[in-house]
């Protein structure tokens, strides 16, 4: 048995490779192409010259998003639903807004990692609090939004603080070898290899996939079914932070109420990158791209003038479609 | 797993609690209600524990209950609504954009209007099997995103005094007209979920997927007909609420999201499906709404009053959880 087919569905032996990685990773193929083809719209649509500057711009809307998305889908692999995200983001921008108002560049990254570490303990604590008291994730994960979005204010009423200029700069002006590779999408992938390539392939990732596939089989199976939980909302709280750092970096500022809506949009970025909402089924590749889809069908829709509300409505009713029409796939390879 | 197990003969106070889960319930009803009456004496603003205040929370908790009260019937398929909020918001724009029409009239198309985002929901979710998050989420967005386009342009906003009436008044001093909506509404879901066919395969459905269609219940109709009854239900809690308030604003709903799932749960039904019933919602209405008296008396700040409240739905929760679960 090959590590994925935990993940994955099960294919007979006699089919080639490529026919193989296609059906595993076709809705994630689908979902890069459709960036693809999002880009060059955007590109067709731009009145100046579209170059690196737009890709760097296109980086920094989309990495909050994305670093919330890799958190959810975590979470949602493992087979629960992390609704206190946004709050999460909002808490960590606030505090770090907070503290680094005066820091040295130095001593700004330094405090970013004991944030991202305080953070992951904070998801570890919310999945102990699911373990513990057996109440379902959704309902204490929403409890949750409320406690965590309320610290947040209780540390920064109204929008204020500040980051190093430098600090800044990492997400919002530096590039890495070439014009064309902004360092927001480095450190994007940067977080990624170091937090998930890492471990996916390790015990402790697949049992992540385990319980998310199925929590009693893995149980009997030998893994540690509380504990798995717990990592995968430390894992969240961590990605969460990351994206509240990214708000940070992005905007200079702190804002209580800046991870309003990033609950709902790590959610439909997962389930458009083609994570199982009933867990054990996807990766973070296609919620990334996913992220990155939303993102700019926002910013295409604005660009052609469309009033921001309605690119609000649009982007919605695109995410009930394409889950919609993923529904009605599903349905009929059932059949099939 | 370490499920907790319990000597059948030990009549323990857990027995006694997941026995009559509605009597706990209003044990710490009764108790929030005198701890709130104690603080308030405490600060010196007199008793709380008055006629008229336990008349002004019923009052209040009309809006949370009919909420909660669609919620109810979708979690006890097994799904959720989390586009409750933006439809009690839409049907308390639709009574002030067509005030001036007449009540009747602007009741009947606010009424409408629920029941067609509803029936948007219930078809994404019976008929294309989507998640119940993801199309209630994505039908919440796209209507607060044309509530804002149309909250933009210009009309006449009236709510008709009879709403106003039905959403704030009282009667013989101490009956608050709302009962009068939320009374009936209560006894027919109560009475419904009980004898009802219709009722009975809702719990079906929510108990067992496989084993209602085998027995030949059609679960995409009984879908339909929850989640059309929950958009109607939410726009019904948005028709007391713009009456309450007197105008309606783009977030006038939005506080009710969280207490309506958590009025829920709090009232003992399972969010997995199949178990629980109105009853219980009720009382959570209540005690939810008892509470938010108690963080406005405290003077609360609204970051405290959060977390306060977060931290107070996650307990009961729990201890709910923990009163009523026999192994697991």
């Amino acid at each position: 048995m090959s590590s994925t087919t935990v993940a994955g569905t099960a294919t007979p032996p006699s089919t080639s490779r490529s026919v193989r990685i296609l059906r595993r990773h076709g809705w994630t193929i689908g979902v890069f192409l459709l960036l693809i083809a999002l880009v060059f719209y955007w590109r067709g649509q731009t009145t100046l010259k579209w170059g690196p500057f737009d890709v760097q711009s296109l980086a920094i809307d989309a990495l909050p998003l994305c670093f919330a998305a890799c958190g959810q889908a975590i979470v949602i692999l493992s087979g629960g639903i992390d609704l206190s995200i946004g709050s999460m983001m909002a808490l960590v921008n606030v505090v770090s807004a907070r503290v680094m108002l005066h820091m040295s560049f130095r001593d700004a990254v330094l405090s970013s990692i004991v944030i991202v570490l305080g953070a992951a303990l904070v998801g570890a604590a919310i999945g102990l609090t699911i373990v513990v008291t057996r109440v379902a994730d959704i309902i204490v994960t929403l409890a949750m939004l409320f406690v965590l979005g309320g610290l947040a204010l209780a540390v920064l009423e109204v929008p204020g603080g500040g980051a190093p200029t430098r600090y800044q700069n990492l997400v919002t002006l530096d590039t890495v070898l070439t014009h064309w590779l902004p360092s927001a999408l480095v450190i994007l992938f940067g977080a990624y290899t170091l937090m998930w390539l890492t471990v996916r392939r390790t015990r402790v990732g697949l049992a992540l996939y385990a319980i998310g596939s199925n929590r009693n089989a893995a149980y009997l199976a030998g893994v540690n079914v509380p504990a798995t939980r717990v990592l995968a909302y430390a894992y969240s709280g961590a990605f969460g932070a990351l994206g509240g750092l990214a708000l940070t970096a992005a905007s200079g500022l702190g804002d209580p109420n800046a991870g309003g809506i990033y609950t709902l949009n790590s959610v439909a970025a997962v389930v458009l990158g083609g994570v199982s909402l009933l867990g054990g089924v996807g990766g973070l590749i296609g919620p990334i791209c996913a992220a990155f889809v939303l993102t700019l069908v926002k910013t295409v829709l604005i660009l052609r003038g469309v009033d921001q509300n309605y690119a609000q409505v649009i982007q919605g009713a695109l995410i009930v479609l394409v889950v919609m029409i993923g529904g009605l796939v599903v349905r009929q390879k059932g059949k099939s | 797993m370490a499920a907790a197990p319990h000597p059948a003969s030990r009549p323990s106070v857990r027995r006694l609690a997941s026995d009559n889960p509605a009597a706990v319930l209003t044990l710490v009803f009764i108790g929030l209600f005198v701890a709130t009456d104690i603080i308030n004496r405490a600060q010196g603003d007199g008793a709380f524990l008055t006629l008229k205040q336990v008349s002004t929370t019923f009052l209040y908790a009309a809006v949370l209950g009919l909420m909660a009260a669609g919620q109810t019937l979708v979690m006890l398929t097994g799904g959720v609504d989390l586009s409750v909020a933006t439809t009690a918001t839409t049907g308390a724009f639709v009574i002030s954009r067509f005030g001036t029409h007449g009540s009747a009239e602007a009741i009947l198309i606010a009424l409408a209007v629920g029941l067609g985002i509803g029936l948007v929901n219930g078809i994404g979710i019976a008929l294309f099997r989507v998640n119940a998050l993801i199309m209630t989420l994505g039908i919440s967005t796209i209507t607060l995103g044309l509530l804002t386009v149309q909250a933009q342009k210009q009309f006449t906003a009236l709510v008709p005094n009879f709403v106003v009436t039905l959403g704030s008044a009282r009667f013989l001093t101490y009956v608050p007209y709302d009962l009068l909506v939320w009374g009936p509404v209560a006894a027919v879901i109560i009475l419904g979920l009980r004898y009802s066919g219709i009722g009975r395969m809702i719990y079906a459905v929510g108990d067992n997927p496989v084993a209602s269609r085998l027995a030949g219940v059609r679960n995409w109709q009984v879908l339909l007909v929850v989640y059309a009854l929950c958009g109607m239900l939410a726009a019904a809690s948005g028709i007391l609420l713009v009456g309450f308030n007197n105008a309606a604003d783009l977030g006038i709903g939005s506080p009710f999201l969280l207490p309506s799932v958590a009025a829920v749960v709090i009232g003992g039904t399972s969010i997995f499906g199949g178990l629980g019933g109105y009853a219980g919602t009720i009382l959570g209405a209540l005690i939810l709404t008892v509470l938010d008296s108690l963080l406005t008396i405290l003077n609360a700040s609204q970051a405290l009053r959060q977390i306060i409240y977060g931290l107070i739905v996650l307990a009961l929760a729990a201890i709910y959880a923990r009163a009523t679960a026999g192994g697991d």
